[in-house]
């Protein structure tokens, strides 16, 4: 095979991947959180459809592909139809450049864990970002209502306005690491630990944690995401931007959401928590560390096979079992020597991604909406001062630290 | 064809038939998207030559910044459609041969001429180093200004919006 059809291969090979997982999560993402808002609020959530409501974003997506999709009257048909796509397609763009793991030997053919690499990926995903405010902003305008363009104007006003915190907030970093990178793979090696110091020591979120609280809060308001999700405030403007959208349109706009907030888990862990790598030190007495994914699939496993067997649906009795068998299978995988150092990289980060995306669950149940007036005064007036004298401070330090 | 002549050729047509598209498009708003096409389009054509940096800010600050503003403005004014009068009838009739004349004009230039030699440091290696150290030390003062420029112009809007308030 000549190196061009290697490269070809591996590349379709990673987006497929790459693609087939991040919308397995995206689907599975809608259940979690239905499931973890539930029970903060002392409900069982999704419950009926399949063993703990499992089969559940199955039947969404059913019930989404076959509802009458109604077009309203004295829509901007192009823009209607093109502001979905563009909202998706956006949002699962991002997660190109995301550093998922280091660089692993497969089959014999060295091979980066990111679909792709790039000097300057973190204005890749700016630049993205940037974007992705056309989606709504043209789904309010093109839907001929005025909720839905009140919400396309409040949401553009609210993202331009993070826009700028979320982007300053993430300068301190790029100044603290050495040599300078504007590359995500490089500011996750910046982040990478010595033998006698674990590797979570040197993550930038205690150096940067003014910076961080900037960019987590930047980082909910940018995927219009509660407590900040004015543009579908549904008490003040029925659903905001996709109130005149139906069907598989309406779920574009839902996935597109989920997969913001996704990629938004990835930057928070590659920027301030050491990306994919572990937070134990590199040595040889913490070498089990590398048995903990095969440890806990196969802990779940064999927790799941018992609980499965006594569930109470037959559906459950069946399924539940399968899917521990299915872990366990995994585990022993996970432990192979061949498997075992390139699960690594991808496991500690997926480990930290579901960290920050429970936590943005968390607080949508727990924080209620802010007023629009409260959310710019407080983009405006306090994130964004704060996050440019982060940006002060770190490069006093950086340039002190230089000098002496 | 390599796959670079193929792409160049891909993002020139988008390139061009969106700047057409936003002359003929009688709504704003699919003007101002044609725009943002238009740059997208330059910012492929940017990473085509070798300049991540350029293709990335040309859509952080033109495409993601200032279009979004273009289309919040129309957006909030909720401009309707373009209303043809004799006047933009008159220029459609004198603009497109004055297009045509200054395309012929240019396009005759730039087939005469000879690709001069590379600027130094336009390589792709470390390009973003190389123009950011330039933009911070010989270019400061005017890079400065430019700012000073622009908040200034923000000030004025600010002036002007208070004393209509």
């Amino acid at each position: 095979m000549s190196d061009f059809t290697v490269w070809l291969i591996i590349a379709v090979a990673k987006v497929i991947v790459v693609m087939v997982v991040l919308l397995t999560v995206v689907a599975y993402l809608s259940w979690f959180e239905r499931k973890i808002v539930a029970h903060i609020q002392s409900r069982w959530g999704p419950e009926r459809v399949g063993p703990h409501g499992l089969i559940q974003p199955l039947a969404d997506g059913a019930k989404f592909l076959f509802k009458e999709d109604p077009t309203p009257e004295g829509v901007d048909r192009f823009v209607y139809f093109f502001a979905p796509f563009l909202a998706l397609s956006l949002a699962m763009t991002t997660i190109a450049v995301m550093p998922l793991g280091p660089q692993v030997r497969i089959f014999g053919h060295d091979i980066w864990l990111s679909v792709v690499e790039s000097d300057l990926s973190l204005l890749v995903v700016f630049a993205i970002t940037a974007l992705s405010v056309y989606g709504v902003a043209l789904a309010g305008w093109a839907s001929n209502n005025k909720y839905s363009l009140l919400g396309g104007l409040r949401s553009t006003a609210q993202m331009l306005s993070y826009e700028l915190s979320l982007t300053m907030s993430v300068v301190g970093i790029v100044l603290m690491t050495n040599p300078n990178t504007l590359s995500l793979r490089g500011i996750v090696e910046a982040q990478r630990g010595t033998a006698t110091l674990p590797g979570a020591s040197h993550w930038f979120v205690f150096p940067q944690i003014l910076g961080f609280v900037c960019f987590f809060i930047s980082a909910v308001a940018e995927t219009n995401r509660s407590p900040f999700d004015l543009a579908e405030g549904e008490q003040e403007l029925v659903g905001g931007f996709h109130t005149e959208y139906a069907s598989f349109k309406f779920a574009m706009f839902f996935m597109a959401e989920y997969a913001a907030m996704v990629t938004a888990s990835f930057m928070i862990s590659v920027l301030f928590f050491g990306g994919y790598l572990s937070p134990f030190p590199e040595t040889q007495a913490f070498h089990w560390t590398f048995y903990l994914p095969a440890a806990m699939a196969l802990i779940g496993g064999v927790l799941l096979v018992p609980h499965g067997l006594r569930y109470h649906t037959a559906l459950g009795r069946v399924l539940l079992p399968v899917m521990g068998l299915a872990l366990i299978g995994v585990g022993i995988v996970c432990a192979l020597s061949g498997v075992i150092g390139i699960i690594q990289g991808p496991f500690w980060l997926a480990a930290k991604v579901f960290v920050v995306l429970f936590i943005y669950v968390w607080l949508r149940s727990t924080l209620p909406r802010i007023r629009y007036d409260q959310l710019m005064a407080f983009g405006w007036k306090f994130l964004l001062p704060v996050s440019l004298a982060n940006v002060v401070a770190t490069s006093l330090l950086v340039a002190l630290r230089m000098n002496r | 064809m390599t796959v670079e002549l193929i792409l160049f050729l891909l993002l020139a047509v988008v390139a061009v038939g969106g700047a057409i598209n936003l002359i003929a498009q009688t709504h704003p708003i699919h003007s101002a998207l044609s725009l943002i096409v238009v740059m997208v389009a330059l910012a492929g054509i940017y990473l085509l030559l070798g300049a991540e940096l350029l293709a990335m800010v040309q859509i952080i600050v033109y495409a993601g910044a200032i279009m979004v503003l273009f289309v919040f403005i129309i957006m909030l004014l909720n401009a309707g459609k373009e209303e043809r009068t004799a006047i933009s009838r008159a220029a459609t009739y004198l603009g497109v041969p004055c297009g045509v004349l200054l395309t012929a004009v240019l396009g005759w230039r730039m087939a005469m001429s000879q690709p001069g030699p590379l600027a130094p440091g336009a390589d792709t290696e470390g390009m973003s180093r190389e123009l950011s150290t330039l933009l911070f030390t010989r270019y400061v003062f005017p890079f400065e200004l430019t700012s000073i420029l622009i908040l200034v112009a923000i000030l004025g809007v600010v002036v002007l919006a208070k004393r209509e308030m």
